[in-house]
């Protein structure tokens, strides 16, 4: 069925995307988006360094770009259909997008900023779904301001409830909370999270930051150079990655080049050298080569700090280093330890005020075996 | 015979700003969101005006305007009078040569205008007439006002155009600058002077108006950024 005017949306249904999209000539500097999935009724996360090409699937799916290929269906709705010759524009599609730069009408207040989407409503129905949705996201008391005369999180919430407010049949959210502190962000997760439970439509929700994923995320789809890499649940998707692009992108701050130096097959572990330096890890026993590369994950927040030798632990990587560096960052304090090599370690306020611990300090490392994942390196 | 004059260059000034809004404001958003690979064509033509002595435009719109030419000669059938030497070819000649004031201001404005505001507004279900409308025209509100003002301080001072295609009829076509060198030949310089002051004071006030006007409805659009 294709798409005709802008009805009334109560419909649940998926959505459903093939993709192919080119950039450039062939040759070095060509580039090329291809990707295939379905996206439930729910959030489904798009997650991605920058470049992996997010952005330009949200665009194609909204309409603002043109795939070389492929195809878009909401439920049994065609947006786009290569075959077919199906291309709806874009504000026939009655799809939400929330840019990264919110996109607000700065000439506009507040409310004529909301009400812009409806103008194909009665005027009564109007009222009725712009004063609900104000109040709603607490921005009935800005109604007459400017987008430049109130604060970063209440622009969001004024983007997010211009958007909403369509009802439109698929939410494209990019980025949406990139720029905001974390108190902010919850409240407005908590928004997503509410509305999410009345209307239950696709939700593509673009983002690089881990925590927006576990606080949100119902389906995950990780992203590299314009390929799906991995999807699945967040938990499974970001916990055990087999690739190591996904462990890069999910946030295993310390990434080590080793070379095997023994195995301890009695032990279940092997000994492996941080290249360019003496320091040895123990790792679990994988079967590799004596001379194959290895790659080697740790989180900086697997890794215990001490300010005495440290003893009668079950950890096998008892490393000794000092701290170059010490930065807050939120609620948390980044650590920067040399021990041959820099490992970067995260640290509660607490944990550092009652060692305590400053740049220059002697420290040890503690890393269990079962925290350093090995990687297939290439 | 200056207000007589006065008059006609006020009227005529009228006439070809408010025709220039009504082709500009197309023309330009044209200019300005076409992916026309020749656009750079159009863009040359439209500026060519700027640079063309106006006699040679003058001359090239008095062939195409008389009896010689298919336009002339049917305009000729169709109103009985030839264009030349008449208030409508002035009209029409100054509407060419006032093109580019008109069209490039409005064109950067237009172009100037963030497309993800574009974007935002298809997304929100706008066509692009209305997207055109409250979007595109009110961000760019002190272009096309620059535009028009400018369109009619250049009409108001024009002389070679008007000179080719009009001639010096007073009542007719002879407007305030074509007034000043009439007096000048006629070394009659207290009126040449009473004359240029008028008109010096007519662009100043406009201009001045203009400037303090786009102070005013200059958006602090970004500011949070």
């Amino acid at each position: 069925m294709a798409l005709s005017g802008r009805e009334e949306v109560t419909s649940t249904a998926a959505l459903r995307t093939r993709i192919l999209k080119r950039f450039g000539s062939d040759g070095p500097a060509s580039f090329q988006v291809g990707v295939e999935f379905d996206a439930p009724p729910g959030i489904t996360i798009l997650f991605g360094a920058s470049g992996a090409g997010k952005t330009t699937i949200l665009g194609c799916i909204a309409g603002l770009q043109t795939p070389n290929a492929g195809s878009i269906h909401v439920g049994d709705i065609s947006l786009f259909d290569s075959a077919d010759d199906i291309d709806v524009p874009p504000n026939r599609r009655q799809v939400g997008y929330l840019f990264q730069t919110l996109a607000l009408f700065p000439h506009m207040s507040v409310e004529q900023n909301v009400r812009y989407g409806l103008s194909s409503l009665s005027e009564k129905e109007r009222e009725g779904r712009v004063g609900d949705v104000l109040n709603s996201f607490r921005i009935a008391e800005l109604a007459r301001r400017r987008p430049g005369e109130i604060s970063g999180g209440e622009r969001q919430r004024v983007a997010l409830a211009r958007t909403l407010v369509t009802r439109p049949r698929l939410l494209l959210l990019d980025e949406p909370l990139t720029a905001l502190d974390t108190v902010t962000k919850a409240r407005i997760v908590e928004d997503l999270r509410t509305w999410n439970q009345r209307f239950r439509i696709p939700i593509l929700y673009v983002t690089h930051d881990r925590s927006e994923v576990f606080a949100l995320a119902e389906q995950m789809l990780v992203l590299s150079k314009g390929r799906i890499i991995a999807q699945g649940l967040p938990q499974d998707v970001l916990h055990r990655p087999e690739m190591e692009s996904v462990a890069q992108l999910a946030g295993f701050e310390n990434i080590f080049d080793c070379t095997l130096a023994k195995r301890h097959t009695d032990q279940g572990t092997m000994a492996c050298r941080i290249a360019g330096s003496q320091v040895l890890l123990e790792l679990p026993l994988t079967r590799v080569e004596a001379e194959q590369p290895l790659r080697v994950g740790i989180r900086a927040g697997d890794i215990l700090v001490s300010i005495v030798p440290p003893q009668g632990l079950s950890a096998r990587n008892v490393i000794a280093g000092v701290i170059t560096s010490l930065e807050q960052r939120d609620v948390m304090f980044i650590a920067r330890v040399y021990c041959g090599a820099t490992f970067e370690v995260h640290l509660t306020p607490g944990a550092v005020r009652s060692l305590p611990l400053v740049t220059g300090s002697q420290v040890w490392l503690v890393i269990k075996t079962y925290s350093c994942l090995v990687l297939q390196a290439g | 015979m200056i207000v007589q004059a006065l008059a006609l260059t006020l009227r005529l000034a009228m006439a070809v700003s408010f025709l220039l809004l009504l082709i500009s404001l197309p023309l330009a958003y044209w200019l300005a969101f076409s992916r026309w690979r020749g656009k750079f064509l159009a863009e040359a033509v439209v500026s060519l005006p700027i640079v063309l002595p106006p006699t040679v435009l003058g001359f090239y719109l008095l062939v195409a305007l008389g009896p010689a030419s298919p336009i002339g000669r049917w305009y000729q059938a169709l109103t009985g009078h030839g264009l030349a030497f008449t208030f409508t070819g002035l009209v029409i000649g100054s509407v060419i040569y006032s093109l580019p004031f008109s069209v490039q201001p409005m064109t950067t404005a237009f172009a100037s205008v963030d497309r993800e505001l574009l974007d935002a507004s298809a997304i929100l279900g706008a066509s692009r007439w209305r997207t055109f409308w409250r979007i595109i025209l009110p961000l760019s509100f002190p272009g096309v006002l620059t535009g028009f003002v400018l369109s009619f301080a250049h009409t108001l001072g024009e002389f070679g155009v008007v000179l080719m295609i009009g001639g010096n009829i007073p009542g007719a076509t002879q407007t305030v600058s074509i007034l000043i060198y009439d007096q000048v030949q006629a070394l009659n310089y207290s009126v040449a002077n009473t004359t240029a002051l008028v008109l010096l004071a007519l662009c100043l006030v406009l201009l001045t108006l203009l400037y303090a006007l786009r102070r005013h409805n200059h958006w602090s659009l970004w500011e949070w950024r």
